[in-house]
């Protein structure tokens, strides 16, 4: 364990990371991200008082929120580090060690940032092992996005110079997975309602990291009506031990497919 | 010595460098001048390794720039533009700097006391105004006492006495032998400054050679004329 951290240190990648995980945990943008997952969570314990209730409700303002903040401050965050960047780069640093700095020194606060604030109320409540495993749940859920949509923040911002075209895509894709998703599936379904299409809907139902996260929850409270229709379908093949795997490792593809994509782009890119 | 053959790069449809050869001498400084939009900046990106040539080769003292990064702990680096992480202060990312390059001996702060810095670099850099903020980035490329100077408009943005100090810092440690590449829109501080003149224009090299030859060329009696008589060449050809 301490070779392993020594050996990070000697990649010079905490180097690179340290001082953005300073910068960006004294943004005000980042204290009002905890703050308001801290009043979130905290009015919903107030007013629902624990339970599967306030999870399922704080699960879904996480499903909302943690992408949409994560891609916007994420690819905003890497246009105003444009010179920044420049700067690294010009150090004798390898390409790999300078991204894989910026990366964590991007998502480390913001999962810090959101485990913090959800967490804080129950530990101040003493509610804390009420439901472990929901909000475990909850908890590992909202980091997943996290660094999904960091890594999606970067393909965007590397591939586009234009900061509000990077903005409107990071936008228009959270819109999709966000919103439009669920929905289009259940009208493919109603259009193709003559045909056998459950396989395809569970391939489908893979493909978007906030419905994984979403069905991964479901699958804790056992409430299959608040599933959608792609959890429905999921739900129908896996179901405990065997759900959880499947949606790990899809999350895991989720996150490390946008990381991977957006360190070729880093490579390649003219600074 | 850099040795620069044949260097090209396009953006897009653009072709920002067209064949780019160039030599400039170690000890010496080297001034990069052409009309805006003309491929400096690109080319001082190119030598840094911050942006990749399409084809033609660039040697720093001999050893090829192809990606592998240990050259660069010769080089200082000043960028035209100096943002920083807002919310940390000149003095965090100096600090910063020093821990990437664990293998730098000892660190040229002269600047700092030079600039009178001390105070500003424990505010936040984005309480800072843009002529401090080109001052700590002046400081950040000479703090490794690095071989080879690469400055983008040093001057701009600094107030006439600043200017002054990271002028005479450039001249004292080209006496010491270092090697400087600078460009800059301000024809008369690189009179100062500059043994050489390398003159693009559209992505070529028009001129090569040293401040009397551009000189004696165009029959100009300052740099300013001097560059200016090929733009105007250039223009008519």
């Amino acid at each position: 364990m301490i070779e392993n951290a020594a050996q990070w240190r000697a990649g010079g990648i905490w180097e690179v990371a340290k001082p953005q995980v300073r910068n960006v945990v004294r943004s005000k943008w980042l204290l009002s991200y905890v703050a308001f997952f801290l009043l979130a969570t905290e009015g919903l314990l107030r007013f629902t008082g624990g339970g599967e209730k306030t999870l399922l409700s704080l699960a879904s303002i996480v499903l909302f929120v943690v992408p949409l903040i994560t891609v916007v401050y994420g690819t905003i965050y890497l246009y105003n580090s444009r010179e920044f960047i420049e700067l690294l780069l010009a150090q004798p640093l390898k390409r790999r060690r300078v991204f894989a700095g910026l990366y964590a020194g991007l998502s480390i606060p913001l999962v810090i940032a959101f485990v913090a604030g959800v967490v804080t109320p129950f530990l101040l409540r003493g509610m804390i092992f009420e439901d472990p495993r929901a909000l475990a749940t909850v908890i590992a859920g909202g980091s997943a996005l996290t660094l999904t949509f960091t890594g999606i923040a970067f393909c965007l911002a590397l591939r586009f110079e234009d900061r509000l075209t990077g903005l409107g895509a990071g936008m228009a894709i959270w819109l999709v997975l966000a919103l439009a998703y669920d929905g289009a599936v259940l009208f493919i379904v109603a259009l193709m309602s003559d045909h056998s299409i459950e396989k395809w809907l569970l391939a489908v139902s893979l493909l978007n990291p906030i419905d994984l996260v979403r069905i991964a929850l479901l699958l804790q409270f056992d409430i299959s009506a608040l599933l959608g229709y792609t959890g429905v379908v999921f739900n129908r093949f896996f179901s405990g031990a065997m759900g959880l795997a499947v949606i790990t490792a899809a999350l895991t593809t989720w996150i490390a497919g946008p990381l991977a994509l957006g360190y070729v782009g880093f490579k390649r890119k003219d600074f | 010595m850099i040795a620069i053959r044949n260097l090209r790069k396009r953006f897009g449809s653009l072709e920002v460098l067209k064949g780019i050869d160039a030599r400039m001498t170690t000890g010496r400084v080297t001034a990069i001048v052409g009309p805006n939009a003309a491929g400096k900046t690109t080319l001082i990106k190119t030598i840094l390794g911050l942006a990749r040539a399409d084809s033609g080769s660039i040697d720093v003292d001999g050893v090829r720039v192809n990606g592998d990064e240990t050259y660069r702990r010769k080089i200082g680096y000043m960028s035209q533009i100096a943002r920083f992480p807002s919310n940390l202060t000149g003095a965090e990312l100096l600090a910063m700097l020093c821990e990437l390059r664990p293998d730098a001996q000892d660190v040229d702060e002269d600047l700092i006391r030079a600039f009178g810095l001390g105070l500003e670099l424990t505010k936040k850099l984005n309480n800072l105004s843009g002529g401090t903020k080109q001052k700590i980035n002046a400081v950040a490329a000479f703090l490794f006492k690095p071989e080879l100077l690469i400055l983008d408009e040093p001057t701009a943005g600094l107030d006439p006495r600043s200017a002054g100090v990271l002028k005479d810092k450039i001249r004292s440690e080209r006496c010491a032998g270092r090697t400087f590449i600078i460009t800059s829109h301000v024809m008369s501080e690189l009179e100062e400054l500059a043994d050489d003149v390398i003159f693009i224009d559209d992505g070529k090299v028009r001129f090569s050679g040293s401040i009397d030859q551009i000189k004696s060329l165009t029959r100009q009696v300052n740099l300013e004329r001097a560059v200016a008589e090929l733009m105007e060449r250039g223009a008519a050809a």
